[in-house]
């Protein structure tokens, strides 16, 4: 099984330092901006997109953190039930400009999951979509506003992204054939 | 560990693990019922029968929100219009059900093991809403789910468990989950209403109910069925009232931090005085809003599992 590093710490810490530079760019600044993460990875990189967006402006955006487990469209194909985590987004995100943020960018069904969910809690003035990765193979009509890396691969490789939060490990992403 | 059992009959046949993901899950799901759009698209499509053959107002209506709220449609059936005041066998009545495609079928009935011969006897969900003496797993659950955000644990936990033991199936699946999930319980109650041999389940007897009050961090308040009087176990309510109703006075000899729980219906002046009933130690009616998220878990769980 063959594994290659596409990333390591100092090429995520830069694709992240950008797209905030980028957020910001195309928001026109930090006002009723706000940044949710999709568990796992998503929550951490939309943590440390605040803190670059902090250290550019000065000013903290506020975080929220969305599991879509509820909303997938699978539930009732898969055998188990997958595990079910807390949603926790304490502001009303009604006329606000949500930054949806996750780790790897697919088939594209975790992010309607996920822009299903969040009409459930207000109506946003607009959903901009920031993922890590964009690894192609879409089954749905959606595309990523602020993307770090784009990488080809083939539907039977592996992506995975490494964070040191989640992992314990250094960051990195690689792909496993 | 993932969930693999197609039926929630009661706690006795659970693992610590089970139930510990019951009640992590019911924890997101407290959050969706706090929301202003309460609903989840996660049981889409799936059915929900409730099919009460015992008077029941507050576990029907968790059962059937908690049902909606995770968007499967629901229907219910009480024993007195349902075609077993006809004749039909129970088994019978379900299977006519089940015949209709429902996923789940949520049954309370006054014999106990009877939701094991539905479990046995049908191809759908079977969800125990209460078994004559039996059990009641979903109250349990809501109980330690209470206890949990309460405290932020129940491993050693003291609680107290007061009143009809003997007939109570809320003591019985409480007595199975509070001591797997590693709580030090005791039961009380009137002698004529303890049953011989409860300390087998692991716990401690005690007839003396300030003494428990005084050693416990929860107290769960038994609902003292009226016609119990009526079959010689007690000589009368007041007696029962003064030895094992909970009041102020009493309360206020226990710890500060104790809490007060009853599964409701309250025989207010009977097994709690209203004062205590309303009082800032009784968690009631958080029990009676986390009824919902955690009946909403066990739904969840129990819907997605496929049978071998």
């Amino acid at each position: 099984m063959a594994t290659v590093k596409i990333m390591d710490q100092e090429a995520i810490r830069r694709a992240v330092l950008r797209m905030a530079h980028e957020i910001l760019e195309k928001n026109k600044g930090v006002d009723q901006l706000a940044l949710i993460g999709i568990r796992t990875r998503g929550v951490i990189l939309a943590q440390r997109l605040k803190n670059a967006i902090k250290d550019i402006e000065g000013v903290e955006v506020r975080t929220g953190i969305l599991d879509i487990t509820l909303y997938r469209d699978d539930l009732t194909l898969v055998g188990t039930k997958p595990v079910v985590r807390e949603t926790l987004i304490d502001f009303d995100i009604t006329d606000m400009k949500i930054v949806l943020v996750d780790d790897v960018f697919y088939t594209g069904r975790t992010i309607r999951a996920g822009l299903d969910a969040l009409v459930d809690f207000g109506r946003p003035a607009i959903i901009q979509l920031a993922v890590l990765i964009d690894r192609g193979h879409r089954e749905l009509p959606i595309r990523a506003d602020f993307v770090g890396k784009n990488i080809p691969t083939t539907k039977n490789q592996d992506v995975q992204v490494v964070l040191g939060e989640s992992d314990g490990k250094t960051d990195e992403v690689i792909v496993e054939d | 560990m993932p969930w693999k059992h197609k039926h929630l009959l009661g706690l006795e046949s659970l693992s610590r693990e089970d139930i510990e993901l019951i009640l992590e899950t019911a924890k997101s799901f407290k959050e969706v019922s706090s929301r202003d759009i309460k609903k989840v698209p996660a049981l889409r499509g799936k059915t929900v029968v409730t099919l009460f053959f015992e008077a029941s107002t507050r576990t029907r209506i968790s059962f059937e929100l908690a049902a909606k709220r995770l968007s499967a449609d629901t229907l219910n059936i009480a024993a007195n219009v349902s075609s077993t005041s006809k004749g039909e066998t129970l088994l019978d009545t379900a299977r006519n059900i089940e015949a209709m495609n429902v996923d789940a079928m949520v049954v309370r009935h006054s014999s106990s093991g009877s939701v094991l011969l539905l479990a046995e006897g049908l191809k759908c969900s079977v969800v125990n809403a209460g078994d004559g003496c039996r059990e009641h797993p979903t109250q349990a659950l809501l109980d330690m789910f209470t206890l949990q955000e309460k405290f932020g644990r129940i491993e050693g936990l003291k609680v107290g468990i007061i009143g009809d033991i003997l007939h109570s199936r809320v003591a019985r699946s409480n007595i199975w989950g509070l001591t797997r999930l590693g709580a030090k319980v005791t039961v009380c109650g009137p002698a004529t209403l303890m049953p011989r041999g409860i300390e087998a389940l692991g716990v401690d007897v005690c007839y003396d109910l300030k003494k428990v009050l005084k050693q416990s961090d929860a107290v769960i308040a038994l609902r003292l069925q009226k016609e119990r009087q009526q079959d010689k176990f007690l000589p009368s309510m007041r007696e029962y009232s003064r030895l094992f109703g909970i009041n102020q006075a009493k309360l206020s000899e226990g710890s500060d931090h104790l809490i007060v729980m009853h599964p409701g219906p309250t025989n207010r002046g009977v097994e709690l005085s209203a004062d205590v009933a309303d009082g800032k130690q009784s968690v009631i009616l958080d029990q009676v809003t986390n009824g919902v998220a955690v009946r909403m878990a066990v739904l969840y769980l129990v819907l997605g599992t496929k049978t071998e």
